[in-house]
C-alpha cells in the first residue's frame, strides 16, 4: 500500500524500486498488510474457483453435452469445493480480521506480528501446494492430475488403489499446510483480543465483529485440528501403508465420514459467524442506530459455536445409523437454528425505526438477512430425518449450502468490502458500480440458486457429468448456467470497481459513513502504528462519545 | 437517544487502573493447546475405535508390556520443571539450570525408552505401521505423542543453552514458565495415551 507509506514520509514511494516494494510485501509483519495480502490471495482465487464453477455450469447447461471430459468434471467439483472453503471463504475472513480487529479493539498490531506473517504464508503456499497438483499431480502411474475426490474425499476413493500417483497427496498436504496456517492465525486472534484491548475496552464493550472473530478462531482451532488429523491420517494410509481407512484390512470408511465432518460442519459456522461480525458493524451504521440486544447476540453467537460441534452427523443420516443417533442429531439441527434465528431478529430490530441509508454495504446486508433466511429454512427442512433420505446427495442440497455460502457468507463479504474499502485504500468505491454489481449479483444468484432447488426435488443427484435429455431437469438447468454467467459478469464489475476506484475514486476521509467504531477515529488508510495514542474507551460506540460529548453512551450502557 | 438536559462537560465514569490484561504468551499457549488437544482426541478416538477391530494378529495383550520405569520418567520431568521454575522465580539461577538438565534428561530418557519399545515390537514382535489395525494406530498415537516430546526437547534445550550462557534471568520467568505449560501438556497427554493404549487397550 503505498500511500500508507505516504503517511510517515512523503518522499518515500518515488524512492522506492519496485523490487523494494515488493520486498517490503514479502516480510511485512504489518498486520494490515497482511490482512490486504490475505484478501487479495481471496481474491485471486475466488476467480479461479468462480471459473471452475463456470465450466461446470457450462457443462450442465444442455443435456447430453460434452463440453469437459467425466474426468475434468470431477476435478472440477472437487477443486471448486476445496478452493472455495479453504483459500477464498477462510483468507477472506482471516484477511479482514487481521486488517479490522486490531484497529476495532485499538491496539498497535496483532498480539504476535511474526506469526501472523508465518500463517499467512502457510496458507498461501498450502494453495500453491495444491494447485501445483494440475502440472504435478500425474505421479509415477501416469494417472490423474488434479484431486478428483470431490471435496470431502470420501473413503476409499482416497486409497491409493481408487487414487493412483500423487493428486490425493496435493490435496491432503496443501490442506495440512494451510489448516496449521489457519490454526496459527486463530491463535493469534483470540490472543489479540484477549491481551491487547485498549483501557476501558471491557468484553462487554468490544466491538461485536471482534466478539465473532474470538468465537469463529476458538471454532477453528476445535474442528481444523482434527482436519488436520484425518489428513496425517490419509497421508499414513497412502505413504506408509497403514490402515485407518482400509476396508480390506478392517479399517472403517465411515470414520473419514465423521472425522472429516466433525470438521466440516463447524466450518460453516466459521465462515458465517465473522460474517453475522460484517452484518452486525454494517447494519447499525446504516440504519443509524445503535445494535439492538448487544448482549444476546454474544450470547447467540457463543451458543452457535458450541451447539454447531454437535450436529456433523445430519451430513451422514443415510449412512445408517440407529434411530437415537438420527434422532440426536436431527434435534442438534433445529436447535442451531434457535440462536441464528435470535440473531436475525436482533438484526431486524437494529432495522426498526432507524433511518435507513440504503448505501451498496446496507443493500448486501439486507439480502443477507432474506436470503440467510430462505438458507436456514431449508437447513432445517434438511434437519429433518425423513426428508433428508429422500433428498440427501441431491441438487437441493447443493442449492442449500450455496444459499448459505453465497447468499449468506459471499454477500455479507461484498457487504463488508464496500464499508471498509474506504478505510483500506482511503479511496471511496464507486456507489454506481456498486449498485449495479449488487443487482447484478442478486439477480444472478436468485436465478441460479433459486431454481437448483427443482431439479433437486425432481431427482438430479449432485455431481453427475451430464444427464439425458426428457428427464424435465433441463429448463432448470439452463436458468441456473444463466444465472451464472450474470454472477460472472457482477463479480467483473466489483473487481473493475476496486481497481478503478483506487486510482480515481473520491477521497474517504477519516471517517466516510459517520460510524463508532474506533478504526474510523485515524486516517484512511491508517498509518503504520495504526493510532498515534492508544486510545481510551468508555462505551461500545467510542466514536460517538466524541463526536456527541453532550449525549454520550457511557450514560446508558 | 433523546438528551433531555444538555450538561456540556460530561466526565465518563473512571477507567479501572491499572489496566491489565492477561499475559500473551499464556493465551497463545493455551490456544495452541487446545488446537492440539483436538488433533490428539481424534487419534485417541480412532485408537478406541479400532481397538479388537484388527483381523490379524499380534494383539496389543500379546506384545505390550506396561511402560512403567518410561512413564515414571516422564511425569517426574513435569515435577522438576516445576522446581526449575520456583528457583528461577526467586533468582536461583545454578538451581533452575540444573533442574532443567534434570527435566531434559527425564524426557530423553522416555524418548529413548519409546525408541526400544518400537524396536522390540519391529524386530522381535512384527509389529509395524503396516501389520494391522493395532499397529496403525498405535505406531500412529504413541509416535504422534512422541512427536511433541521430541518438539518440547529441541525448545528445552534451547532454553538450557541460553541458561548455560548465562542468558536467561529472574526477568525471564514469564517466557520460561509458557514453555513449561507445553511440557505439561506433553505429560497429561501421555497419561491419556497410557490409560488408553496400555491399560485399557489391552
Amino acid at each position: 500500500m503505498s500511500s500508507e507509506t505516504m503517511a510517515l514520509s512523503p518522499h518515500a514511494v518515488e524512492t522506492q524500486s519496485l523490487a523494494e516494494r515488493l520486498h517490503g510485501w514479502a516480510t511485512t509483519v504489518d498486520h494490515k498488510r497482511i490482512g490486504v495480502m490475505y484478501i487479495g490471495f481471496a481474491l485471486i482465487f475466488l476467480v479461479i474457483g468462480g471459473i471452475e464453477a463456470i465450466i461446470m455450469r457450462i457443462q450442465l447447461a444442455l443435456p447430453n453435452n460434452d463440453f469437459v471430459s467425466p474426468q475434468v468434471f470431477n476435478r472440477m467439483f472437487t477443486m471448486h469445493g476445496t478452493t472455495m472453503i479453504f483459500f477464498v471463504a477462510m483468507p477472506i475472513m482471516f484477511g479482514f480480521g487481521n486488517y479490522t480487529v486490531p484497529l476495532l479493539v485499538g491496539t498497535r498490531d496483532m498480539a504476535f506480528p511474526r506469526l501472523n506473517a508465518f500463517s499467512f504464508w502457510l496458507t498461501a503456499f498450502g494453495a500453491l501446494l495444491m494447485y501445483f497438483s494440475f502440472v504435478g499431480g500425474f505421479g509415477l502411474y501416469g494417472a490423474g492430475s488434479a484431486p478428483d475426490v470431490g471435496w470431502f474425499a470420501y473413503a476409499p476413493l482416497t486409497s491409493k488403489v481408487f487414487s493412483p500417483g500423487h493428486s490425493s497427496d496435493f490435496w491432503s498436504l496443501g490442506l495440512i499446510v494451510s489448516g496449521f496456517g489457519s490454526i496459527g492465525t486463530s491463535v493469534n486472534m483470540i490472543t489479540t483480543i484477549v491481551c491487547s484491548r485498549c483501557p476501558g475496552m471491557t468484553l462487554n464493550k468490544m466491538p461485536l465483529f471482534a466478539w465473532m472473530n474470538i468465537v469463529m478462531s476458538g471454532m477453528v482451532l476445535f474442528a481444523i485440528s482434527p482436519l488436520t488429523a484425518a489428513q496425517i491420517m490419509i497421508s499414513l494410509d497412502r505413504y506408509l501403508g497403514a490402515h485407518f481407512f482400509d476396508t480390506q484390512a478392517g479399517g472403517s470408511a465411515v470414520i473419514w465420514m465423521h472425522f472429516f465432518w466433525i470438521f466440516g460442519h463447524p466450518e460453516v459456522y466459521i465462515l458465517i459467524i465473522p460474517s453475522f461480525g460484517f452484518i452486525s458493524e454494517i447494519v447499525p451504521v446504516f440504519s443509524r442506530k445503535p445494535i439492538f440486544g448487544y448482549p444476546i447476540m454474544v450470547g447467540a453467537t457463543v451458543a452457535i459455536g458450541f451447539i454447531s460441534f454437535s450436529v456433523w452427523a445430519h451430513h451422514m443420516f443415510t449412512v445408517g445409523m440407529n434411530s437415537w443417533g438420527n434422532t440426536f442429531f436431527a434435534i442438534t439441527t433445529m436447535a442451531v437454528g434457535v440462536p441464528t434465528g435470535i440473531k436475525i431478529f436482533n438484526w431486524l430490530g437494529t432495522i426498526w425505526g432507524g433511518k435507513i441509508q440504503f448505501k451498496t454495504p446496507m443493500l448486501f446486508s439486507l439480502a443477507f438477512l432474506f436470503q440467510f433466511l430462505i438458507a436456514g429454512l431449508t437447513g432445517i427442512m434438511l434437519s429433518s430425518t425423513p426428508f433428508n433420505w429422500q433428498l440427501s446427495g441431491s441438487y437441493f442440497v447443493v442449492a442449500h449450502f450455496h444459499y448459505v455460502i453465497v447468499g449468506g457468507i459471499l454477500f455479507a463479504v461484498f457487504g463488508g468490502f464496500y464499508y471498509w474499502y474506504p478505510k483500506i485504500t482511503g479511496k471511496m468505491l464507486s456507489e454506481r458500480l456498486g449498485k449495479l454489481h449488487f443487482w447484478l449479483f442478486v439477480i444472478g444468484f436468485h436465478l441460479t440458486f433459486d431454481f437448483m432447488h427443482i431439479p433437486g426435488l425432481l431427482g438430479m443427484p449432485r455431481r453427475i457429468y451430464t444427464y439425458e435429455a426428457g428427464r424435465g431437469w433441463e429448463i432448470w438447468n439452463q436458468i441456473v448456467s444463466v444465472g451464472a454467467l450474470f454472477q460472472g459478469v457482477a463479480v467483473l464489475i466489483f473487481v473493475f470497481n476496486m481497481i478503478w476506484s483506487y486510482w480515481k475514486g473520491k477521497d474517504a476521509g477519516c471517517d466516510p459513513w459517520d460510524a463508532w467504531t474506533l478504526e474510523w477515529t485515524t486516517t484512511s488508510p491508517p498509518p503504520e502504528y495504526n493510532f498515534a495514542t492508544i486510545p481510551t474507551v468508555h462505551s461500545s460506540r467510542p466514536l460517538w462519545d466524541l463526536k456527541h460529548p453532550e449525549d454520550p453512551d457511557w450514560k446508558y450502557e | 437517544m433523546s438528551s433531555t438536559t444538555l450538561t456540556p462537560p460530561l466526565t465518563p465514569p473512571p477507567i479501572e487502573t491499572p489496566w491489565v490484561l492477561p499475559s500473551r504468551g499464556k493465551v497463545g499457549m493455551f490456544s495452541l493447546i487446545a488446537a492440539e488437544s483436538a488433533i490428539f482426541t481424534i487419534f485417541v478416538v480412532a485408537y478406541v475405535f479400532y481397538i479388537g477391530k484388527s483381523i490379524s494378529g499380534p494383539t496389543p495383550r500379546e506384545v505390550l508390556e506396561l511402560p512403567i520405569f518410561n512413564t515414571v520418567c516422564l511425569l517426574s520431568s513435569s515435577l522438576t520443571i516445576h522446581f526449575a521454575l520456583g528457583a528461577l522465580k526467586k533468582g536461583n539461577r545454578a538451581v533452575f539450570t540444573a533442574f532443567w538438565a534434570l527435566t531434559i534428561a527425564l524426557g530423553a530418557i522416555f524418548l529413548f525408552g519409546t525408541a526400544r519399545e518400537w524396536h522390540h515390537l519391529i524386530y522381535d514382535k512384527g509389529l509395524t505401521i503396516q501389520t494391522n489395525l493395532f499397529g496403525t494406530t498405535y505406531y500412529s498415537l504413541v509416535g504422534l505423542h512422541a512427536f511433541h516430546v521430541t518438539v518440547g526437547l529441541f525448545g528445552l534445550s534451547l532454553v538450557l543453552a541460553f541458561a548455560l550462557l548465562g542468558w536467561v534471568k529472574q526477568e525471564h520467568y514469564g517466557r520460561v514458565d509458557v514453555l513449561s505449560l507445553y511440557w505439561h501438556f506433553v505429560d497429561v497427554v501421555w497419561i491419556v495415551v497410557f490409560f488408553v493404549v496400555y491399560v485399557a487397550g489391552r
